[in-house]
């Protein structure tokens, strides 16, 4: 989502926060307050308090903690590859 | 928790679009469909070019509850690919996308307030400390005091609670702490001022301290510079008050404010965030 003259001058990191839409169209829960457990450190906190990095590529998901990559997403017009391989365990609450 | 609407793909109609500040625009939306929102929740904006582009964007909205009519403030990121097309060039008749509402972390509701016609569902209890680090809501937050923190455009989300919780008429203790460059810079300038009018000791009331930055009103006492770790110990409820703390700014602003309030004893869990890079 980043503009290509800006790749000299990298947007800073977001959170977790701007993943709710993207991963809207992929769960039928806010992945956003969902408790995501770090498979490398093993931090479990929700997954709106993760750093989010978001290039013209994708969008990678890192640790607040040890800064492990989580979670990787991209998208074209016609699909949507994500991979959660940095994830041990997801817990999301019924409502 | 109560249970918040699903967020989908709605067409909206530009109803209104003026200069918020020279930099940025208010933009109220009709969108057809919506369920309502919480306060503090945010939606993605996407345009389509002639050719099939698409750009999508996320921005705060200012305002909650039932309404399908939605109102945002957009800053208009210099280079940016979105937003001076929103600032400078919507007119009322447009259409756009959105996909929303959207969050369920940064958000703040009143006691007892519903944005949604579903069924409320009740809390489950926590049963793993994985539950206790996600510091979900519950009735034990309703008595604590609300401390909310923003940078520049970050206000819009903090703005939207300090606006619901003034229509509740709801009694928890609310301040904000708002870092804006100049007088002219800040958002929804004549409705924080109206919102200050009750005072911290009344329901619905609010204590608004204002930090400039680059140039202070006539008559301001503090010079303008940059919030400084003082201010924050001075201006926000103290850790011992355990106040719930939402901060919205750009990253740096936001990381450099958490910093402060962790220094300062508050709890991780009882602070969120959400930050923006900009484009």
């Amino acid at each position: 989502m980043t503009e290509h003259h800006r790749t000299a001058h990298p947007a800073p990191h977001v959170d977790g926060n701007a993943l709710a839409g993207p991963l809207a169209e992929l769960f039928a829960f806010d992945v956003t307050d969902a408790v995501a457990r770090c498979g490398s450190c093993g931090t479990a906190d929700v997954v709106a308090r993760a750093m989010v990095y978001r290039s013209a590529v994708g969008t990678v998901v890192r640790c607040p903690a040890c800064d492990d990559v989580l979670a990787t997403l991209v998208e074209s017009d016609d699909r949507i590859w994500f991979s959660m391989r940095g994830m041990s365990a997801i817990e999301v609450r019924r409502r | 928790m109560r249970r918040l609407p699903r967020s989908a793909w709605h067409a909206a109609t530009v109803a209104s679009v003026r200069p918020e500040t020279s930099q940025s625009a208010r933009i109220e939306l009709d969108v057809d469909g919506w369920p309502g929102n919480a306060a503090g929740q945010h939606l993605d904006v996407r345009l389509t070019a002639p050719d099939g582009y698409t750009a999508t964007r996320s921005y705060s909205i200012a305002s909650s509850g039932p309404s399908s009519r939605v109102v945002l403030a957009v800053d208009r990121v210099p280079g940016g690919e979105v937003s001076p097309f929103l600032v400078d060039e919507l007119r009322a008749g447009d259409q756009v996308e959105v996909n929303g509402p959207l969050g369920r972390f940064f958000i703040w509701e009143a006691p007892g307030a519903d944005v949604s016609d579903a069924p409320n569902a009740p809390d489950a209890p926590d049963v793993s400390d994985a539950a206790n680090a996600s510091d979900a809501p519950d009735a034990r937050d309703a008595s604590r005091p609300v401390q909310l923190v923003g940078g520049g455009s970050g206000i819009v989300p903090l703005y939207a609670m300090a606006h619901a919780h003034a229509e509740a008429g709801d009694d928890t203790e609310f301040r904000l702490l708002y870092s804006v460059r100049t007088p002219e810079d800040t958002f929804f300038r004549a409705e924080l001022a109206q919102l200050a009018v009750n005072g911290p000791g009344r329901a619905g009331g609010i204590r608004i301290d204002l930090i400039y930055t680059r140039a202070a009103p006539t008559g301001h006492e503090r010079p303008p510079m940059r919030l400084t770790r003082d201010e924050v110990a001075r201006l926000v409820v103290p850790a011992e008050r355990a106040p719930r703390v939402f901060v919205c700014g750009s990253t740096g602003f936001a990381e450099l404010v958490a910093s402060w309030l962790l220094d300062l004893g508050h709890d991780a869990r009882s602070i969120r965030i959400e930050r923006f890079g900009g484009t």
